[in-house]
């Protein structure tokens, strides 16, 4: 039962990430990689993180691909297609993924089963952001401020 | 019965090659960012499945650094669709071929 | 005897999977979900044809005249009608426009509302999915409609289509913020995710008379103001309905859309709502509790939906009374009014939790909210837009 909704998604998030790297319509590639986010929640959920599931969708999809799409319609001048796949890139991407997988294939200690684990609630991801945590916590406030600003100042035009 | 961990790694790479893909071929500057963000995605996945297969430690330190990498995912994106913008606003062109002003 | 009639639906779904029980494990999980959906499904559609209908009559008594009354008992059976005239109708899609965005879009808005509506506890043991993060997920689903609102914007090819999409995606996003930062002293207070506990958390009566729930304090009344508000701009309701706003802009994302699909988006729209007023039931007004406690023979589920049933009656006398606001009065109003009196509220809520939760906790509480509201309305400066009004006529 897990292994045909492992494949299932597996097939959904590959085809559609394949999907965005090689569709030449700009809004279809962008909808695609959109789906490609849903298909590595899914994976999130069957791995039992569900709250970094969660989190993925509503920042993935609800905040980023949105700014994506935005940037798209503020900076097209008509051109609604751009060039696909080429082969130096097709290439070099076929040969990471060889490298990859071949190290993964070379180790024996990742052929493991799944543990059983304690269920991670929402409450022990509490628990450790506000203790082990906090300092990284107020790192990535810091840096999602300072990233709000330095965007908003790239694109504010001079005033004449 | 849930996979090994070889077959979420390989997964996980191939996502990586596919985002890797994207940010080679794409001449758009904004499908050179899917291709970044793709990339981090397939990363978390391997953080993650990391985690679960491994040894658990009392903080979920593979979760924790998904979360905050999805966080910083998030910013880059922010400050790098800015940078497209104002990329966009004085050359009026956003194929990254053309911006090749400080060439030679 | 009330318990039963409390957990009639439980006990029947628990009846019809006993008859699957030779099968293997996942066969009755699999089985039980669908029951739970197809419940939930049945539900809500049918409310959402009644209140299409209820909506309309009162509406028409608003305005000093009857609703549709010649279809059934006092107009009762409209939805049938506008249900077979919206599938009769002819689908037309633009030429030029993008064949499967167009398509997909309407589906999307629906599939996410219906998804929000999966982790609402509509009484005793009788939430259809408990998920751990049950209000992220209510949120992260909900912020999924943004794309697909852009997406049936830009498929249609069509300027007022795009021009109503980026509107709706402004106002959705502006909103989405402080109906976030609202629910977080409930969040806070209760300690838990989980829609389950935070109803759990408002059961008891103080002195025994008053509940405990959570619009009973200071935090709790400005914080359910507030998601009301902002729930109001998230599904696109009049005085908020720039979007979608008739008189301005034809149908906004919505100009291209014919028959069937228009009814989609039309149900979509519905179904949202009734997702951010259960969820308000469930944070602010204790869910399937009941007010007073001789009252408590009530079904749970009966108590739930006659909330539901109130709020969503204030949604139409809204709509019914407030003319609509600009789209720049709607973000001025979100940024610089309802997002800092949303993190008051966070700030009175650990005030109030730290102060003791009694009367001392209640009225520093209270002194916190008073002073962020008083200082914001003399910020905004309004008093000079609240002039009593001055009337010239043409001599």
């Amino acid at each position: 039962m897990n292994s045909a909704a492992f494949v299932l998604i597996a097939i959904l998030t590959l085809a559609a990430a394949l999907a965005a790297a090689t569709l030449q319509k700009l809004m279809h590639a962008t909808l695609s990689f959109a789906v490609a986010l849903v298909g590595v929640a899914a994976f999130f959920f069957l791995l039992g993180a569900e709250f970094v599931g969660l989190v993925l969708i509503f920042v993935y999809i609800g905040a980023v691909a949105v700014l994506i799409v935005f940037t798209i319609l503020l900076t097209r001048r008509d051109v609604g297609k751009d060039r696909g796949a080429n082969w130096g890139g097709a290439l070099l991407a076929v040969a990471v993924f060889g490298g990859l997988a071949w190290a993964v294939f070379k180790t024996q200690t990742v052929a493991t089963g799944a543990p059983h684990i304690r269920a991670l609630t929402v409450k022990r991801i509490g628990e450790a952001l506000m203790t082990s945590y906090v300092w990284p916590l107020q790192c990535v406030g810091l840096l999602l401020t300072a990233a709000l600003i330095g965007a908003l100042v790239l694109v504010m035009e001079e005033k004449r | 019965m849930t996979p090994t961990l070889q077959v979420f790694l390989i997964v996980s790479a191939a996502l990586f090659s596919a985002g890797l893909l994207a940010a080679l071929s794409r001449r758009h500057a904004i499908f050179i960012l899917i291709g970044i963000e793709m990339m981090l995605a397939a990363a978390n996945l391997n953080f993650i499945a990391f985690w679960r297969f491994g040894p658990q430690s009392q903080p979920p330190t593979g979760v924790m650094i998904a979360i905050f990498s999805i966080a910083i995912a998030a910013a880059e994106a922010a400050v790098g669709l800015a940078l497209v913008i104002a990329v966009y606003l004085h050359y009026r062109t956003t194929n990254v071929d053309h911006l090749d002003q400080l060439k030679g | 005897m009330s318990k039963s009639v409390d957990q009639i639906f439980v006990n029947a779904k628990q009846w019809l999977l006993s008859w699957l029980m030779p099968a293997p494990a996942w066969v009755v999980q699999i089985v039980s979900s669908l029951i739970n959906i197809f419940a939930l499904l049945a539900v809500f559609l049918t409310l959402f044809a009644l209140m299409s209908v209820l909506e309309r009559k009162i509406l028409g008594r608003i305005q000093n005249r009857y609703g549709p009354n010649r279809v059934g008992p006092f107009g009762l059976l409209q939805p049938v009608a506008d249900g077979i005239k919206m599938l009769i109708k002819e689908d037309i899609v633009p030429a030029r426009a993008d064949k499967l965005l167009h398509f997909l879009a309407p589906i999307l808005i629906a599939a996410a509302a219906i998804l929000a509506l999966g982790v609402i506890p509509y009484g005793r043991n009788m939430t259809p999915f408990t998920i751990d993060g049950g209000i992220l997920f209510f949120f992260a689903v909900g912020s999924t409609t943004e794309l697909a609102v852009f997406m049936a914007g830009w498929g249609s090819n069509n300027k007022f289509s795009m021009l109503g999409a980026m509107r709706a995606i402004a106002q959705m996003i502006s909103y989405e913020l402080p109906l976030i930062i609202t629910v977080l002293p409930v969040v806070m207070v209760v300690g838990a995710l989980m829609p389950d506990r935070i109803v759990g958390a408002q059961a008891e009566y103080t002195l025994g008379v008053v509940p405990r729930w959570f619009v009973f304090t200071p935090w709790g009344a400005t914080a359910f103001i507030l998601f009301f508000v902002s729930g109001l701009v998230e599904s696109n309701r009049t005085p908020f309905d720039v979007p979608e706003g008739e008189s301005e802009i034809v149908a906004g994302h919505m100009t291209e859309y014919s028959g069937f699909k228009y009814a989609t988006f039309f149900m979509a729209e519905y179904i949202g709502m009734f997702a951010i007023t259960g969820l308000a039931t469930t944070l602010f007004l204790g869910g399937w509790h009941s007010p007073v406690q001789v009252l408590e023979f009530i079904p749970s589920y009966v108590w739930f939906f006659a909330k539901l049933s109130t709020l969503l009656l204030v949604y139409i006398w809204l709509r019914g009374t407030l003319p609509r606001t600009r789209i720049d009065q709607i973000m001025n109003f979100a940024w610089k009014f309802i997002l800092p009196m949303s993190f008051a509220c966070v700030i009175a809520a650990a005030v109030w939790h730290y102060a003791g939760r009694g009367l001392r906790g209640w009225l520093w509480s209270f002194v916190v909210i008073a002073i962020v509201y008083t200082a914001l309305s003399m910020l905004l400066d309004t008093q000079r837009k609240f002039a009593p009004r001055v009337y010239r006529f043409a001599e």
